[in-house]
């Protein structure tokens, strides 16, 4: 039989915020769910995000940021991972985010944005519909 | 001893119950009560009702005893909210050192009696805003300072030789506190009479909040080396605000964060006393700072069994001898992550909940969240109304008036000997992996709040636990509030200043200055001596932590999850 692969998910922190208890529940709940799970841990620059993301060979990106630097840190994410010829990892975000920015975060190619109070059923049935592992 | 109910007494009352329970089971059939179980925010199960038979071991003067008196579980000071209220003291900082001096200007205007910093992101983790690590995070959740020059803006025109000045800072706690110094004494405000805090509580940081520089064991000899400072030289600063907050924040219960926090404390006081400190000449500048969540009584049975605990711990395992060494004087912040983002002017009522929870518990000062806090820093109509709730509860719903007015509630009583028993025990279990550093290297702290944060969070996903607004009666909605922006070009402004700074000091005696800090680091001196004297020829923070990163390395988070 086929055996079907696992969607392979980098948990990440980018920026200097320190704010992980959202991160690492998400990280428990993707594990939960049968996903492979890379957690980056805190402070990781951007470049550090996209280097472990190729590395990892994932299948999404899950960025989180709850200091307000999200405007700079998500777009850059972005780029970089164009850059590296690695953008058909899908990147969505997680977080605290002014209203207005989530339109042009989209825009700028984050896929999906989750805010507080979102169920994590609900996250992890995103990433089953919209992530297919990478072949 | 002085118990307070009598066996004949306790024999009467658990007949009484029995009937009671008999009677009520033949209603409960038809009419069953809301919930199977009923329990506390932090999963404590709580009894249908509670009667002197579940606290009948309570001893009034070995348990409760008089305010100001031995274990101070009714409050620390004698007359305490009847003599003087609480210290209102919100926590600001946005921006640039400027618009944060504005807003303290606003806030000791409005009646506030004391001043409380935020700092950015990059300040918090001891980088200056022109480093690569600091791209779009400058000024955006608390005031960017990168030189003594910003700590004089910062303060500018603000009483601080009557106002005490709180300062949330860790890693770079020392730098920061140098320079508030260096900016009094520039002044001509002598550094023996400026009162405030300072964060500096390490051990929480590798726990829960995260800003990190140094790995734990050379964090603590810095922590040690304000200790001693403060001790010998600004006799009114308290060195250490040992923070359970952050660690509630985090997603621990209740009990965790007392266990944790005290176990902190102890890990503090054994580190000063290690240096050859006697116990009462730094314990009594010891303070603490508590979250107050929405589980109103769970919260005041958290600071009655804290104070307990504390005075304890500092007679018993210490042997300290003056009683101000035995007083847990605290802070309390209303609990940022009970508030929501949807439909955000029910926070209002959640912090009303909350503060009023922090003022029965006996708090010595209080910050109320803002409602919009959750969105972003807040507004100054949103901070007012924080402050307004803190005077209402304070001046008009009379709660101020009596002491510890909820003492002797049978339920609040068994809550808080419940706590103090539980949280003694993680506190044993720390001490036998050899104390808090320990355990912190082997991230035993941070695995027990990530397993309560996701067991809460399955609780409000299946509807266990309800979040008005989240789970039970959504509403569809917009963002209905305005939230504060941060101009784009504050960045921008704050590098070129910062260089600014940078090219006019006199950078040969700079040099001086860090290269003398760098020898000292590989010896027992104590560095903030020579912290000061870097920051008085406009060292950066960052200059300073760069050398303690060079000196004692640098701690990465370990990403356990």
């Amino acid at each position: 039989m086929n055996q079907k692969r696992k969607i392979r998910v980098l948990v990440a922190k980018p920026g200097l915020d320190g704010h992980d208890r959202g991160s690492r529940i998400i990280a428990r709940a993707y594990r939960d769910a049968g996903f492979e799970v890379v957690y980056s841990g805190l402070h990781q620059t951007p470049e550090e995000v996209v280097q472990a993301a190729i590395q990892e060979d994932v299948d999404m990106i899950g960025l989180s940021s709850l200091a307000g630097a999200h405007m700079y840190l998500f777009p850059r994410v972005l780029e970089l991972l164009k850059e590296n010829g690695a953008d058909d990892i899908v990147v969505c975000g997680g977080g605290i985010f002014p209203g207005e920015d989530i339109p042009k975060l989209k825009e700028a190619g984050i896929k999906e944005i989750f805010v507080p109070g979102t169920p994590l059923g609900e996250v992890v049935k995103w990433v089953e519909e919209n992530v297919k592992p990478r072949t | 001893m002085s118990k307070i109910y009598s066996d004949n007494m306790l024999a009467e009352v658990r007949k009484g119950e029995e009937k009671w329970s008999k009677e009520l089971d033949n209603i409960l059939d038809q009419h069953p009560e809301r919930l199977s179980r009923f329990s506390s925010v932090s999963d404590h199960p709580v009894n249908r009702i509670y009667t002197p038979d579940d606290v009948k071991d309570l001893d009034y003067e070995k348990d409760l005893g008089f305010p100001a008196q031995y274990p101070f579980t009714r409050g620390v000071q004698p007359s305490m909210y009847r003599g003087r209220l609480w210290t209102m003291r919100m926590f600001a900082g946005l921006g640039s050192a400027r618009d944060t001096n504005k807003r303290f200007h606003l806030l000791v205007n409005e009646g506030q009696t004391g001043l409380s910093t935020a700092f950015d992101m990059p300040t918090l983790m001891g980088y200056d805003s022109d480093s690569p690590r600091a791209r779009g995070e400058c000024g955006k959740c608390g005031v960017a300072i990168d030189s003594l020059k910003d700590m004089e803006i910062l303060f500018d025109g603000l009483p601080i030789d009557r106002i005490t000045t709180s300062m949330t800072i860790n890693p770079p706690a020392p730098i920061i506190w140098a320079m508030y110094i260096a900016m009094a004494e520039k002044r001509g405000i002598n550094r023996s009479i400026i009162g405030g805090t300072i964060q500096n509580d390490m051990l929480k940081e590798f726990i829960a909040q995260k800003t990190f520089m140094c790995p734990p064991r050379p964090s603590m000899r810095l922590i040690t080396d304000t200790v001693e400072f403060a001790t010998k030289e600004i006799p009114r600063w308290n060195p250490i605000s040992i923070s359970g907050y952050h660690i509630r924040e985090a997603g621990s219960t209740a009990v965790q964060e007392l266990a944790f926090t005290l176990s902190d404390g102890i890990t503090y006081v054994e580190a000063a006393m290690e240096r050859g400190l006697d116990v009462d000449s730094f314990a009594p500048r010891l303070s603490f700072f508590f979250n107050s969540h929405l589980d109103f009584f769970e919260e005041i049975a958290k600071y009655r069994a804290a104070r307990r605990m504390w005075a304890r711990i500092m007679k018993e395992r210490f042997k300290a001898k003056d009683p101000r060494s035995m007083w847990l004087r605290f802070h309390t912040q209303t609990a940022g992550c009970s508030l929501t983002a949807q439909q955000p002017y029910n926070n209002v009522v959640r912090t009303a909940i909350e503060a009023l929870a922090a003022v029965l518990g006996g708090t010595q000062s209080l910050h109320t969240n803002s409602l919009d806090e959750v969105l972003a820093i807040p507004t100054e109509e949103a901070a007012t109304i924080a402050l307004r709730t803190q005077q209402i509860i304070a001046e008009e719903s009379g709660v101020a008036n009596t002491i510890d007015p909820l003492g002797g509630s049978f339920y609040i009583e068994r809550l808080t000997r419940d706590m103090e028993e539980e949280a003694f025990e993680y506190i044993r279990k720390i001490d036998d992996m050899g104390g808090m550093v320990a355990a912190i290297e082997r991230n035993y702290p941070q695995l027990e709040i990530a397993d309560a944060a996701y067991k809460y969070q399955k609780q409000i996903d299946s509807k266990e636990k309800t979040v008005v607004g989240v789970n039970k009666y959504v509403t569809e909605e917009d963002l209905p509030v305005e939230v504060l922006q941060i101009e784009a070009e504050l960045e921008e402004n704050q590098i070129k200043w910062t260089n600014k700074v940078k090219d006019t000091r006199d950078n040969k005696k700079l040099k001086e200055a860090l290269e003398k800090l760098g020898e000292a680091t590989q010896r027992d001196d104590n560095l903030m001596y020579l912290i000061i004297d870097a920051v008085k020829e406009y060292a950066t923070e960052q200059e300073i932590c760069d050398v303690f990163r060079e000196a004692f390395g640098i701690y990465r988070d370990p990403g356990v999850y």
